[in-house]
Order: structure tokens, then C-alpha cells, then sequence
């Protein structure tokens, strides 16, 4: 992707709260990224680091209460969907972002069928009567690779399995032509050879539609197939991004390189798979004075306890357009990247 | 569909014999004759004819296989009769009421009218207000609405009828005097004034079977809206751009309302229950009373008839109700 092409998504200072009985967690803490166009940005993080709640406050998609976006700014084609009326936003929803979610199992409502909640949302955002709208959909439907779409249309999400199911929760998410599709752990829920074939889908819907993708997923194996850039998130923060072939090569973030290591190797002995990183996530109860990962972190001296590390750059570029880390110890140059993943 | 409809109707059949079987031969072990009800003036010839004309020296098995005979062969054929002007029944012997001496079905006839009307306007009135209310208090739970709505439900559903009758009696019919506190069952409606007339004296018993039921629609339709709104389908149609309006009241409400409506299904027949205890406070001629009436009397066939039939509509809604569940539910399969 042409590295100086304007972002489509420009998120800055995002930071989100649930206020509970236990008091207020902060599940996303001073969050900042972009998405530029036709760009396959990765999301990863262990499960509970906010990379859901991340991608649900862009578009308000919180229960509020208990959730409350406290600051920050969501610029989508430079307009605050933080700002905009309930209304205008509406439109963004399902028209220029597509969102899917993780589990196709209970994502789609049982009662009605698959042309009705596909149609629905086509009717709604490109004002297409009901015949136009079952047409795209059976288009749609074809497009994600449902055999038989025209008959599918008057079935019900049960009689569907979950790959499939995904896949029309994928139609539906492409159906108005998004600029941004939001996919939250599309296939954490489905099993190895469905994970796969999902994967495959989305590589080629991207060459044909060209729509920019966030990509989350606790499994860095998987974006290193499909992503241009990587975000880490852990503890509700970013903890380093960089483009994908640069993170692999040279991960700062000692978080980032344990994650490596859990990534099993394709040639490799089995028996030596998954390092599991040590430790517990850490409990999100109030804005971190110090680095979140400390307890966890090998490289830990007395500036992680005092000082939240921010960002930097790694490489000398503006924060952002290259590899930044946020984290107090300094990578020596030495420990390149195959070392560590193959250690 | 089909196939699992008539398999339950043929299930129905044994059921209903069974219920019939158990309830004739209780009631049959009550102490009333009805030569008690004849007067001592009579002579005991023409007594003993009146007894065998009622049928009552046969021995149990035979008068049980009569009176189910009679329930399902001659009543009908007596009822299309009257409706249409032929001639199937042919004068064969009806039920007959032990204290009346006129057939039960006749004075059944008379009577439900007067139960259907107050219990329908009632159910009708419950369902009316419970749906929106129980949908409001779950999308705005924790809201004055809902607390309000919650707490009435709770005085409405533990509070008995039979005192908030009394309490509205005493309130407004005697106190105030908005409303008669006995309900006029000759009451024809022929113009505006009767009808406002009917109206007048119905709006008290209806309110309190219609508070009483719309309290537990509410409570029900309260907490599976609730459990709706916590869904994954439910951020999904939000994600789709879909406004809060076709959210609740189309995705939300529609899944919502499976069990709701299998509750109101099933709740109707109980209303005739609630319905006994509302006719005595309010003195309506209705069913209840007849029920009531014929209990105090020893009216065995009247007893048996109208418990039976009870018996009836409660089968009958019941599979109304799985029916409306299959309906409803694209999930569940009748094979
Ligand atoms: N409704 C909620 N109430 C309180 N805390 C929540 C709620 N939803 C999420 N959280 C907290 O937010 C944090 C981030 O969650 P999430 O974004 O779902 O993580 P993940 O990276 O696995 O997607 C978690 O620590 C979780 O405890
Ligand atoms: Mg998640």
C-alpha cells in the first residue's frame, strides 16, 4: 500500500471506561491509530486486552452505561463520528463501515432469514426496493461462496453451519460497499479448515473490493498471512505497531516478542509449540502509572514502576508512519527477529 | 405442521376420556340426588317418574357412557339444530340440570355470554397495556417508568381479586358512586345509552381482571425482553445502521414475544377461574356463578359439564399454544 496515502480512519487519544459496582475500568486507555485506505491493518492482543472495545467505541457500539468514551476522536474521512448525531452515525453504521463480529452462532437473529437480514440492510442504506435488494443479495451471497444463494435467501440462520454463517455475516457487513471493515476475531469460533477457507475468502473479496480491513485476532500467525501493518495491543493500551514484515523482523516490545514465540513454527519440532507467556493480564482498574506489563516482563527495571511508557519511534520516522513501541527498554540491535521467534 | 397437529388432536382423545372418566366419578361421589330437589308435595309416583326420566336408577357405568354421549353426539346435534333449523337430534334426551330441569347446555348458553364479554374485554385490556408496558420497562430499565411498572405488577399479581374487587367496590361504587357495584345481566344493548350503560358497569370488573392479568404479561414480557436485548443479534442489527425503533420493536420484540405468547395462550383458560371469583364479587350471572350455583344445589350434571368443559379448553389452548410456538419459531421442527 503507498505508504503517504491519506488515512481513511484516523483514531487519536481514545479512551474508554466501564463504569462498574467494583468501580471504573479502563478497558481502553489513550488509544491512537490509522487505517489508509485498501490497507489490511492486524489487531492483535491476548484476549481482555481491548481490542473489541476499541473497535465497538469507533462506532458507539457500547452499552452506555455501563461503557462511557470518555476522550479521544474517531475521525472517519475526517468527519468526529464521536460528535456526529445519532442519525448521521446510523448512517456510517453498515453503510461505510461493515462490522463482524465473533461468534456466528448467535449473531444473527434466529427468527428471521438470511435474505431478510441482508435486504434489510441494503433497503435501509442504498434505498433499494425489495426485488433490487434480493438481487444483490443473492450477488452477495454468491460473492462469499454460498452455493445455491438464490434458494438460501428464505432460510433460517440455524439451518446454516457456522463457517457459513460467518460468511453471510460477512455479506452483510460488504453489502453497502464499505470504505472500512471491522472483522473482530471472524474466526476465532470456527474450526482450523473453516478459519482457513474464511481467510482465503477475505484475501480475495480484498483484491476485488479494495475496501480497507481491521483485522483482530489473538493470533499473530494469522496476520502474518494477510496484514500490511500490526498493532499490539495489551492492558488496553498500544504497545507497538509497525509494518508487518518490520515486526516480524524486529519486535521491540518484549510483549511483542513472547507473542512470537507462542506463534507455533510450520517446520518445526512440535513437542516445543507454545510458550505460553507467564503471568496475568493485568486488571484494568485505573489509568496505569506505571508500564501495565510489568509484572510480566523479563526486562523490567525501576523507570517501569514510576512512568507508563508512551510511544516512540523506533526508526526515526513520524510517530505512526513507521515502528513505534511504547516501552522503556531499548531492543539491542543484535536480538533480530528469527533468533527470537526460533529460540 | 399438519402432520404434528392431528398427532396431537388424536392425543387429545384418550386425554380428555381420562379427564372426563375422573371428573364424572368424583362428582358423582357427592351427596346430592336429585330427589332432594323435588318437593315433598309431590307423590311418590309420580317422584319415582321423574327420577327415571332423569336417568339417575341406572347404574354409574351407564350413566357415565350416557352423559359422555350426550356431551359429544346429542348437544352438538341439538346446537346445529338451533342453529340452522334441521331436525338431528330428534328429541333425544339432553343433560339435564337437577335443579332447573332444564338442559345444562341451554342454561350454559345463557350464561357465557355474559363470562366472554367481561373476561375477553379483560385479557384483551391486560395484553394491551402489559405488551408496550413490558417492552418500555426493559428497553428503559431501571427508569421511573419501569420501576413504577415493576411495582404495580408486584401489588397487581400478589394482591387477589377477590380483595381488589372489594377495595374498587368500596372505592368507587359505594364511596363515590361512579359505577354500580352490581352488574345488571338483563341488560339489552339496543341504542347508545345501553350501550354506554354496559360499558359503565363493566369497566370495574374488567379492571380488576384486566390488572390482575396485565401484570404477569408485563412481568413476562419485561424480563424476555430483557434477556433479548443482551444478544449478539441485537449489536449486530445496531452495527447494520438499523434505528432503535426497528431494533427493539422488530428484532428485539419479535424474539421476545415466542414465550409471551405461549403464556397468553395458556393464561386464557385460567381466566375463567379468575373469572369465578370476579363474577361473585361483582355479582355477575355469568359461568362462575352458574359453576357456584350448582355446587351449592348438588347439581351433578351441571358440575360435571362445566368442569369438563374447563377441562376442554385447557387441552385445547395448550396445543394452541405449542402450535403458536411452532409458528413463531423457525427453529423448532414438528417431525
Ligand atoms: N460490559 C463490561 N463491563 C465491564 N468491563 C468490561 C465490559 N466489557 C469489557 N470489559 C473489560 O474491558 C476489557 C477489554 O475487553 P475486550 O475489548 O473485550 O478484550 P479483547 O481484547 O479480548 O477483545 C476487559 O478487561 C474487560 O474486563
Ligand atoms: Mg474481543
Amino acid at each position: 500500500m503507498p505508504d503517504g496515502a491519506q488515512p481513511v480512519l484516523q483514531v487519536r487519544g481514545l479512551k474508554t471506561v466501564f463504569r462498574t459496582r467494583a468501580g471504573e475500568v479502563h478497558a481502553v486507555n489513550d488509544v491512537s491509530f490509522h487505517l489508509r485506505r485498501g490497507e489490511l491493518l492486524g489487531v492483535v492482543g491476548e484476549s481482555g486486552s481491548g481490542k473489541s472495545v476499541t473497535m465497538m467505541s469507533l462506532l458507539r457500539l457500547l452499552p452506555a452505561p455501563p461503557a462511557e468514551i470518555r476522550s479521544g476522536e474517531v475521525l472517519l474521512d475526517g468527519r468526529d463520528l464521536l460528535k456526529i448525531s445519532d442519525a448521521e452515525l446510523r448512517e456510517v453504521r453498515g453503510g461505510k463501515v461493515g462490522f463482524v463480529f465473533q461468534d456466528p452462532m448467535t449473531s444473527l437473529n434466529p427468527v428471521f432469514t438470511v435474505g431478510m437480514q441482508i435486504t434489510e440492510a441494503l433497503r435501509r442504506h442504498m434505498g433499494l426496493d425489495k426485488a433490487a435488494a434480493e438481487t444483490r443479495a443473492v450477488d452477495l451471497l454468491e460473492l462469499v461462496g454460498i452455493p445455491d444463494a438464490r434458494k438460501r435467501l428464505g432460510a433460517y440462520p440455524h439451518q446454516f453451519s457456522g463457517g457459513m454463517r460467518q460468511r453471510v455475516m460477512i455479506a452483510i457487513a460488504l453489502s453497502c460497499d464499505p470504505d472500512v471493515l471491522i472483522a473482530d476475531e471472524p474466526t476465532t469460533a470456527l474450526d482450523v479448515t473453516i478459519q482457513a477457507q474464511i481467510l482465503e475468502l477475505v484475501k480475495e473479496l480484498r483484491r476485488k473490493l479494495g475496501m480497507a480491513i481491521i483485522w483482530i485476532t489473538h493470533d499473530l500467525g494469522v496476520i502474518a498471512g494477510i496484514a500490511d501493518r500490526v498493532m499490539v495491543m495489551y492492558g488496553g493500551q498500544v504497545v507497538e505497531q509497525a509494518p508487518v514484515r518490520e515486526l516480524f523482523a524486529n519486535p521491540q516490545h518484549p510483549y511483542t516478542r513472547a507473542l512470537l514465540q507462542t506463534i507455533p513454527k510450520i517446520s518445526g519440532e512440535r513437542e516445543a509449540r507454545l510458550k505460553v507467556i507467564e503471568g496475568q493480564p493485568p486488571m484494568l482498574a485505573a489509568v496505569p502509572a506505571a508500564c501495565a506489563f510489568r509484572d510480566r516482563c523479563e526486562f523490567r527495571h525501576d523507570r517501569c514502576d514510576r512512568e507508563n511508557p508512551l510511544r516512540r519511534p523506533v526508526d526515526g520516522k513520524t510517530l505512526g508512519q513507521g515502528h513505534d513501541v511504547a516501552c522503556h527498554w531499548q531492543a539491542p540491535a543484535a536480538a533480530r527477529p528469527q533468533e527470537v521467534a526460533h529460540a | 405442521m399438519l402432520t404434528y397437529v392431528l398427532r396431537r388432536l388424536l392425543i387429545a382423545i384418550p386425554t380428555l376420556l381420562l379427564i372426563s372418566l375422573v371428573i364424572f366419578f368424583l362428582v358423582d361421589l357427592a351427596p346430592g340426588s336429585p330427589a332432594s330437589e323435588i318437593p315433598l308435595t309431590v307423590d311418590a309416583a309420580t317422584r319415582a317418574k321423574i327420577l327415571e326420566s332423569l336417568g339417575v336408577n341406572a347404574p354409574l357405568h351407564e350413566r357415565y357412557f350416557l352423559w359422555l354421549k350426550q356431551f359429544f353426539w346429542i348437544e352438538p346435534q341439538y346446537a346445529i339444530d338451533h342453529l340452522f333449523g334441521t331436525d338431528l337430534a330428534q328429541g333425544a334426551q339432553r343433560i339435564i340440570s337437577y335443579s332447573s330441569r332444564s338442559p345444562v347446555f341451554s342454561i350454559i348458553a345463557e350464561r357465557l355470554p355474559q363470562t366472554l364479554t367481561v373476561i375477553g374485554t379483560a385479557y384483551a385490556v391486560a395484553i394491551l397495556i402489559a405488551l408496550p408496558i413490558g417492552i418500555y420497562s426493559a428497553y428503559r430499565q431501571y427508569s421511573w417508568v419501569d420501576q413504577l411498572g415493576t411495582f404495580v405488577s408486584m401489588v397487581g399479581y400478589s394482591v387477589p381479586t377477590f380483595f381488589t374487587g372489594v377495595v374498587l367496590i368500596v372505592i368507587f361504587a359505594v364511596k363515590l358512586q361512579w359505577f354500580p357495584s352490581i352488574y345488571d345481566t338483563t341488560l339489552k344493548i339496543t341504542d347508545w345509552g345501553s350501550l354506554w350503560a354496559q360499558v359503565h358497569q363493566m369497566i370495574l370488573p374488567v379492571a380488576v381482571l384486566g390488572l390482575y392479568n396485565a401484570a404477569e404479561i408485563s412481568r413476562y414480557t419485561r424480563s424476555s425482553m430483557l434477556e433479548n436485548l443482551g444478544q449478539d443479534y441485537v449489536r449486530t442489527a445496531r452495527a447494520k445502521g438499523m434505528g432503535e425503533r426497528v431494533v427493539v420493536l422488530k428484532h428485539v420484540a419479535r424474539n421476545s414475544m415466542i414465550p409471551v405468547v405461549t403464556i397468553i395462550a395458556l393464561g386464557l383458560p385460567g381466566v375463567f377461574g379468575g373469572a369465578i371469583v370476579t363474577e361473585q364479587v361483582f355479582k355477575i350471572n355469568g359461568i362462575g356463578a352458574a359453576l357456584i350455583g350448582a355446587i351449592h344445589a348438588n347439581d351433578l350434571p351441571m358440575v360435571q359439564t362445566i368442569t369438563f368443559i374447563t377441562a376442554i379448553l385447557i387441552v385445547t389452548f395448550n396445543l394452541i399454544a405449542d402450535i403458536l410456538y411452532g409458528i413463531l419459531d423457525p427453529r423448532i421442527r414438528y417431525d
